[in-house]
């Protein structure tokens, strides 16, 4: 047999029917659904008078619109508020399993997948999400799916697909202390640009990838699809299996034994073929910050805001200067000159144990050396992934360290992310935050948002501008 | 879903490169839990003055007389003309209802994230890669002449410019069958009723754990 690639793998396994054109009728495993992407496809079942082809494939949990304080209160916002109840109500109606908004596992889809093991190695799992890339950390074919196709799958349990093309990024090398996988991906996008995955799944190999634990693969595979790839892929090793074990989801009995068989195959075939590959020594790495609109608009916190005339090409050009412009910022300024307003550790790619352990770290410097959160920062969030994210901090005593240090401790979902609840950017306002999107008004009109990673964001609002936390923490 | 066959559509210049699903319909409008009327808040930051919120009368709002969309000479548009990596961003279908809803049937770029692609084909809108050099030219074109129309015809994969260049796109087969006859997905996979199910008493033996 030739070698296949990991994406072959799963894709073989899960062909149901091919067009002659290769349009492919493809299985789905496995189906996250959150409140603001999936009444419009629960509204076409009730029209139709069609029915879920497989209840138990579900995991829904309303995340977007939740508040992350004083949830007892209730969501303030009535637009809002209904569209977390029509979820509730379609979640009853339907017979699907939900995490509700005062359930204790409730948290972002990209977090609780994986925490309770629904998210496996080898599956195809998919959400009217585009961060569903995350899950591909695990060997699993994940993808973003807009709400037609989600009431297709909620239907037919299937997708009709075309094969999309295999990438390569390979990352080898030791990361340097106080770079992360953050970093990483944002270093990636910056080489390869916001389209440069386009077409393709990303599979990330080499050795730094290999070093990263369960969490930093999730935070790079989460951002696959800021290049442009609707999916990311991690291969399976220890690592993998060791994460799987026991979760609630997880295979049990006889059942262990065999996926554990099953997954150890999900790899990349020695020789496999690849439509691109891409490089990356992981020891050149410096802790990233975007400076623009985009988040291919990105540094080392050790770079300068770029000069417009220095772009390679006029379309970019228009690009650059317009993104100065939103941002408010100088060509040729310091990245460490520039202060920030606000700060936002969260989201679906950098809210999990390890992002509030890393975060937690600085904040704890910061306190043994008389620094608390800047006094220019006006608000500085802490918003955890999930419940059980929460409570695993709160018990390791992360929470006492953010409050002490001048943080906000909150509750679970995707807060200022994108600010469809409460939390957001006032116009003018500029964030040091661990989010995906660096887009235009994506934390609140006219905000400005700089992208980087948890213990990069924790610093910049110990120092109130970004710093090198390389540096910070020697 | 209503098919697609041919349109001879007033042209709409936006010009800036990775337009994302953020900028087409922002956040506040993804609440809610309909399917239409998305079309009065399509590009809604940059085309107002004012900030938008769900319910507001979009007629009384203040327009940006610097965005594109909102000069004269392009009301009535039904082909919008853009650039790399259109629509890029979050997988919310509501962006491609929002066009939709406003008028557009069809969009012409080099390169479309891959997302927004295929959520277009589920809403009767055709999006159309074509090189960039012949982007550039339709921009030239467009901006030069007032009331620029193209002819696109989806049957034979062309689109036609005012002077009889004709130039050639790529649509899959699949893809194009199903939106020259407006066919609902769902009615057309369920027809593979018994393969799927066959799929799943094979993947059932093979992969007990995935139904447990």
């Amino acid at each position: 047999m030739q070698p296949r690639t990991l994406y072959d793998k799963l894709w073989d396994d899960h062909v149901v029917h091919v067009e002659p054109d290769g349009t492919t009728l493809l299985y789905i495993d496995r189906h996250l659904v959150h409140e603001v992407t999936s009444p419009q496809a629960f509204e076409g079942l009730r029209i139709n008078g069609r029915k879920l082809w497989r209840v138990a494939s579900v995991l829904a949990t309303p995340d977007h619109n939740v508040p992350t304080s004083d949830r007892a209160a209730g969501i303030a916002d009535p637009v809002s508020r209904t569209q977390v109840e029509t979820l509730d109500a379609n979640c009853r109606d339907f017979g699907l399993t939900e995490f509700a908004m005062d359930d204790r596992r409730q948290g972002i889809v990209h977090v609780i997948g994986p925490e309770q093991g629904f998210t496996q190695p080898g599956v195809t799992l998919v959400c009217g999400d585009s961060h569903t890339s995350t899950h591909g950390a695990f060997a699993a074919l994940a993808f973003g799916i807009g709400t037609s196709e989600v009431e297709h799958v909620m239907a037919t349990q299937c997708l009709w697909q075309k094969k999309s093309k295999a990438m390569l990024v390979r990352v080898d090398g030791e990361l340097p202390p106080g770079v992360t996988a953050k970093d990483i991906v944002l270093a990636v996008i910056g080489r390869i640009g916001t389209a440069g995955g386009t077409g393709h799944a990303i599979e990330f190999g080499g050795s730094a990838i290999r070093a990263l634990s369960m969490e930093g693969r999730m935070t790079l595979c989460n951002m696959a699809i800021e290049a442009g790839a609707r999916a990311g892929l991690v291969a399976v090793d220890e690592r993998t299996i060791e994460y799987m074990r026991g979760r609630p989801g997880a295979p049990a009995g006889e059942n262990w034994e065999r996926a554990v068989a099953y997954w150890r195959t999900l790899t990349s075939d020695e020789g496999a073929a690849f439509d691109a590959i891409v490089e990356l020594d992981a020891t050149a790495i410096r802790p990233q910050v975007t400076w623009g609109t985009s988040p291919e608009m990105v540094t080392g916190i050790d770079g300068r805001v770029p000069d417009p005339a220095e772009a390679p090409n006029p379309v970019k050009q228009a690009d650059w200067t317009r993104a100065l412009q939103y941002m408010g910022l100088k060509a040729h300024t310091p990245i460490t000159e520039i202060a920030v307003d606000k700060v936002f550790i969260g989201s679906c790619t950098n809210s999990r144990i390890e992002d509030l352990r890393a975060a937690a770290e600085v904040a704890r410097w910061g306190l043994r050396n008389g620094r608390k959160v800047a006094a220019g920062v006006r608000q500085a969030l802490v918003v955890p992934g999930s419940g059980l994210v929460k409570a695993e901090a709160e018990a390791e005593g992360l929470d006492q360290v953010f409050i002490e240090a001048g943080f906000e401790w909150r509750d679970p979902g995707c807060s200022m992310c994108l600010a469809m609840n409460a939390d957001r950017l006032e116009p003018g306002e500029r964030c040091a935050s661990t989010s995906n999107r660096n887009f235009e008004g994506r934390q609140g009109q006219g905000g400005r948002t700089h992208l980087v990673s948890p213990a990069m964001a924790a610093a910049a609002a110990m120092f109130g501008h970004f710093v090198d936390v390389r540096e910070v923490m020697r | 879903m209503q098919p697609f066959t041919r349109l001879d559509g007033l042209v709409a210049p936006l010009d800036r490169a990775n337009v994302d699903t953020d900028a087409i319909i922002p956040k506040q409008f993804l609440k809610s839990i309909k399917r239409t009327g998305f079309g009065p808040n399509a590009f809604d930051e940059w085309r107002y003055l004012d900030h938008g919120e769900p319910g507001m009368d979009n007629s009384k709002r203040p327009l940006n007389p610097d965005f594109v969309l909102n000069q004269s000479r392009y009301q009535g548009a039904s082909v919008l003309l853009a650039r790399e990596n259109f629509g890029c961003g979050s997988s919310r279908e509501h962006a491609p209802w929002a066009l939709e809803d406003y008028g557009f049937r069809a969009i012409i770029a080099p390169s479309f994230a891959d997302i927004f692609y295929n959520n277009c084909f589920k809403n009767g809108l055709l999006p159309i890669v074509l090189p960039a050099e012949v982007v550039e030219q339709l921009f030239r074109e467009t901006d030069a002449a007032e009331g620029y129309r193209l002819l696109i015809d989806l049957e034979a994969q062309t689109v036609a410019t005012p002077d009889g260049d004709v130039f050639a796109f790529e649509v899959d087969a699949e893809r194009k069958h199903r939106l020259l006859h407006g066919l609902d997905d769902i009615g057309i996979t369920l027809r593979f009723t018994d393969q799927i199910k066959a799929y799943e008493a094979r993947r059932k033996q093979e992969a007990p754990w995935l139904f447990a």
